[in-house]
């Protein structure tokens, strides 16, 4: 898939309209990962904008979001940048192709290494 | 001897906080002739006006000092608060202790002694002051508009509405300015001539309103409803009552490499043109920097093919003198140029427009009929690149813009953006911007379906270099909340220049004697109060000339204008100002310099027979003042080597006894 087509899967599966935005900066101002993070909440939504997606797939910060979802709560726009963050999160699981999870395998899969919301993530994707 | 009251004003903390008002009525009661003296929250309440009042009845008071706030903000109220007690308002005296005290210094020991200083300067001329009566003028029932955009043109009508005779001057061969050159208006996009050109007919044919065209103001005296306006009828070489505006001249003149102003100098007309297809007047005008006839007697092509007769080689300008009881400024704005941001590469790509521009190259009637197609190829551009704040809000220091914000560019560039987005979607279009301002009525969801519905990129961050290379357009630029710098390969650029007062607005506001701000942008009576008023006695403000301003906007405040003048039409007579110059004749030596230094024209001199000491009758030539031309300056009371001249209400003995007082 070219780059643009990535875009628009990733912004496709998120249900969002990250071109909501206008740049005010709350959602990172109100997210507790943000030290945390690298690309920070406005600058993720900003970067699958303008189709900078490979970046993202690559960096640690899609794994550090809480997915607690304050900065959906608080975005003045309505733009949910966590569920965009979700959807990159899940471009790179299923890139892997590690993208099922049974609940069984928790248990097996679970120890300090594997990222909380990881584990938060697969179950809410069952859930749909 | 005056019996005096004084008044001393806390104007709540304003004055109290740094002026121990109660330390002042104390001393200034000890002044000489002053038998009462107080002081009180709000003097300019009622309950203020009241004491005043009462104070006047139970002791008697024949004059009254009040230390409060500049004259200019409350003299009115005072002085009408002595004449409802039965005093002359010239009885008044205003001590400025908050201007002048309390509001510059922050010493409570120094601001207290200053106040009372000040308070015994004012009692001081108190004493020599004499009841003065105001005259009365007539008002001249008719309105001069200067300026024939959307600003001049909605004043006008509304005056007009109101059974008032209107004049419209404009320097241009049509009215409409500058929205006539406009595409769609933001924030509905209704296109600009649709709803402009209904006004201008209804202009055209309303009998009150009288359109001088390609007319300038030449000369203005006289005060407010009362002022004589001269006004030059450039000769536009075609009878305007004669000219049928069929346009076969501008068909068959062969002079055809003529810049086109109506469209920036992008396409060309004839040296016989008419603006636009909607003009109003509809008739020719002959350019004579460009016509051969005019120039060398040689072609004469025009006058062959008009079948009405109407071209007139040998017109010259006329001089109109007409009389006006108010005067509309309504000179509106221009683009600033842009030589001094090399950056851009305006002066070197022809890629590089500006929004003005812009609009022509979407107009329907413009250079391309609507196309949006570059200037240099005629081809059609696939990636734009708007920029924003180009010469607004710099700094002074940098000598290259202006300090405002322009106000109408946000606006215009989204529409803009949107209207190509919407009519050619393969086109990326691109707005730097430093900040994005919208207040207005539907302004800010405007801007956002500009960016969300039709995919604008706005980019926070300026652009630094604009390189032409090739057939692009190499713009450098900076994406802030990226972080980085960004490079794009632009096919066209559009600039959104900073406006600027219409150059004709400078020497206007000195033959109105209107003030101006160091931008040259008219200034307000009050920026909040009276904000269509020029401090001017009968100049009243309308539109871009006072301050940028969006089309709602200017309609919004041309209305306000044409309410202002309205009210004064609406009256018979004026009451004059007393506070006027008067010449003691005995002393007065005939020597003019009064006269020369009067910027109203109100002094002459006339020659007059005095009885001598020996008791023979001698002719002697000296100054005499008209009461009601003079706008009590005091220029000719200086130049006045002899000391004949003087100003009521401020006579020289009267600034001695406060110089007086002070130095005490």
């Amino acid at each position: 898939m070219n780059r643009d087509n990535v875009r628009d899967e990733v912004i496709r599966r998120s249900g969002t309209d990250p071109r909501k935005c206008m740049k005010c900066g709350k959602c990172s101002a109100t997210c507790p990962s943000y030290d945390e993070m690298e690309g920070h909440p406005h600058e993720f939504v900003y970067m699958v904008e303008n189709g900078d997606i490979e970046p993202l797939l690559a960096s640690e910060s899609i794994y550090r979001c809480l997915t607690c979802m304050a900065c959906v709560e608080r975005c003045p726009r309505g733009v949910e940048p966590a569920k965009i963050v979700e959807s990159v999160r899940l471009e790179a699981i299923r890139k892997k192709g590690a993208n099922r999870l049974t609940p069984e395998a928790v248990a097996a899969v679970a120890d300090e290494e594997l990222p909380q919301q990881a584990v938060v993530t697969a179950f809410r994707k069952y859930a749909k | 001897m005056q019996r005096i009251g004084v008044f001393v004003c806390w104007c709540g903390s304003n004055i109290a906080a740094t002026v121990d008002v109660e330390a002042v009525s104390q001393a200034l009661k000890d002044e000489p002739g002053v038998v009462f003296s107080t002081n009180y929250q709000y003097m300019c309440s009622q309950a203020g006006q009241d004491l005043i009042k009462q104070a006047v009845a139970e002791h008697g008071l024949t004059g009254i000092v009040i230390c409060s706030c500049s004259p200019r903000m409350h003299e009115t109220t005072f002085r009408r608060a002595a004449a409802a007690a039965g005093l002359n308002p010239y009885m008044v005296e205003i001590a400025n202790i908050r201007e002048q005290c309390s509001w510059v210094h922050k010493d409570i020991a120094l601001g207290t002694q200053k106040a009372i200083v000040l308070g015994r300067a004012a009692v001081a001329k108190l004493h020599l002051n004499a009841p003065l009566t105001p005259g009365e003028t007539p008002v001249t029932k008719r309105a001069l508009v200067i300026g024939g955009g959307i600003a001049g043109i909605q004043t006008a009508l509304d005056i007009a509405d109101a059974g008032f005779k209107v004049d419209i001057v404009e320097k241009k061969p049509t009215i409409g300015g500058k929205m006539s050159q406009l595409d769609k208006t933001f924030p509905t996009l209704d296109c600009a001539a649709c709803i402009l050109t209904p006004k201008m007919v209804e202009a055209a044919q309303n009998e009150n309103i009288t359109i001088y065209s390609y007319s300038e103001v030449e000369s203005v005296g006289g005060f407010v409803g009362n002022f004589d306006v001269t006004i030059r009828k450039k000769a536009r070489y075609v009878n305007e009552s004669i000219c049928t505006g069929c346009g076969l001249c501008t068909e068959k003149c062969p002079v055809k490499n003529v810049p086109n102003e109506f469209n920036l100098g992008m396409d060309s007309r004839r040296a016989v043109y008419i603006p636009f297809a909607q003009a109003v007047p509809k008739v020719a005008t002959i350019d004579p920097d460009y016509c051969n006839m005019l120039k060398n007697g040689k072609c004469g092509v025009c006058a062959r093919v008009c079948t009405a007769g109407a071209i007139d080689y040998k017109q010259t300008d006329e001089l109109i003198e007409q009389k006006y009881g108010a005067i509309v400024v309504a000179t509106g704005y221009e683009p600033i140029k842009l030589d001094k941001f090399d950056e851009f590469a305006y002066n070197s790509s022809p890629d590089v427009i500006t929004s003005l521009e812009f609009e022509r190259l979407t107009n329907a009637a413009g250079p391309t009929s609507g196309k949006l197609l570059r200037p240099s190829d005629g081809k059609h551009p696939h990636r734009i690149v708007f920029v924003q704040c180009v010469g607004s809000r710099c700094a002074a220091a940098a000598g290259k813009g202006k300090e405002y914000c322009s106000k109408i560019c946000c606006m215009y560039t989204a529409k803009q953006a949107m209207l190509v987005r919407d009519k050619y979607p393969d086109t990326e279009v691109y707005v730097f911007y430093i900040d994005v301002r919208t207040p207005g009525k539907n302004f800010d969801e405007f801007y956002r379906r500009a960016a969300e519905e039709y995919g604008v990129k706005y980019v926070k961050g300026m652009v630094g270099k604009i390189s032409p290379q090739g057939e692009v357009l190499k713009v450098q630029a900076s994406d802030l909340i990226a972080g980085r710098q960004l490079h794009i390969d632009a096919d066209l650029v559009v600039l959104a220049a900073a406006i600027e007062p219409d150059r004709s607005a400078r020497p206007l506001a000195t033959m109105l004697t209107a003030s101006m701000d160091t931008n040259d942008f008219f200034t307000e009576a009050h920026p909040k109060l009276r904000p269509v008023e020029s401090p001017t006695a009968g100049v009243f403000l309308s539109g871009a000339c006072q301050g940028p301003k969006d089309i709602p906007e200017t309609v919004a405040q041309a209305g306000a204008a044409a309410a202002k003048v309205i009210g004064l039409l609406a009256k018979d007579k004026l009451t004059s100002n007393p506070c006027v110059a008067s010449v003691d004749e005995l002393m007065c030596n005939g020597c003019s310099s009064c006269e020369r230094v009067c910027p109203y024209g109100a002094i002459s001199y006339v020659n007059k027979e005095f009885r001598m000491p020996d008791r023979t009758v001698a002719l002697r030539r000296v100054a005499s003042v008209n009461p009601a031309v003079c706008q009590g300056c005091g220029a000719c009371t200086v130049a006045c080597m002899s000391g004949a001249m003087d100003l009521r209400g401020f006579e020289a003995k009267q600034i001695i006894a406060e110089v007086d007082a002070i130095c005490k």
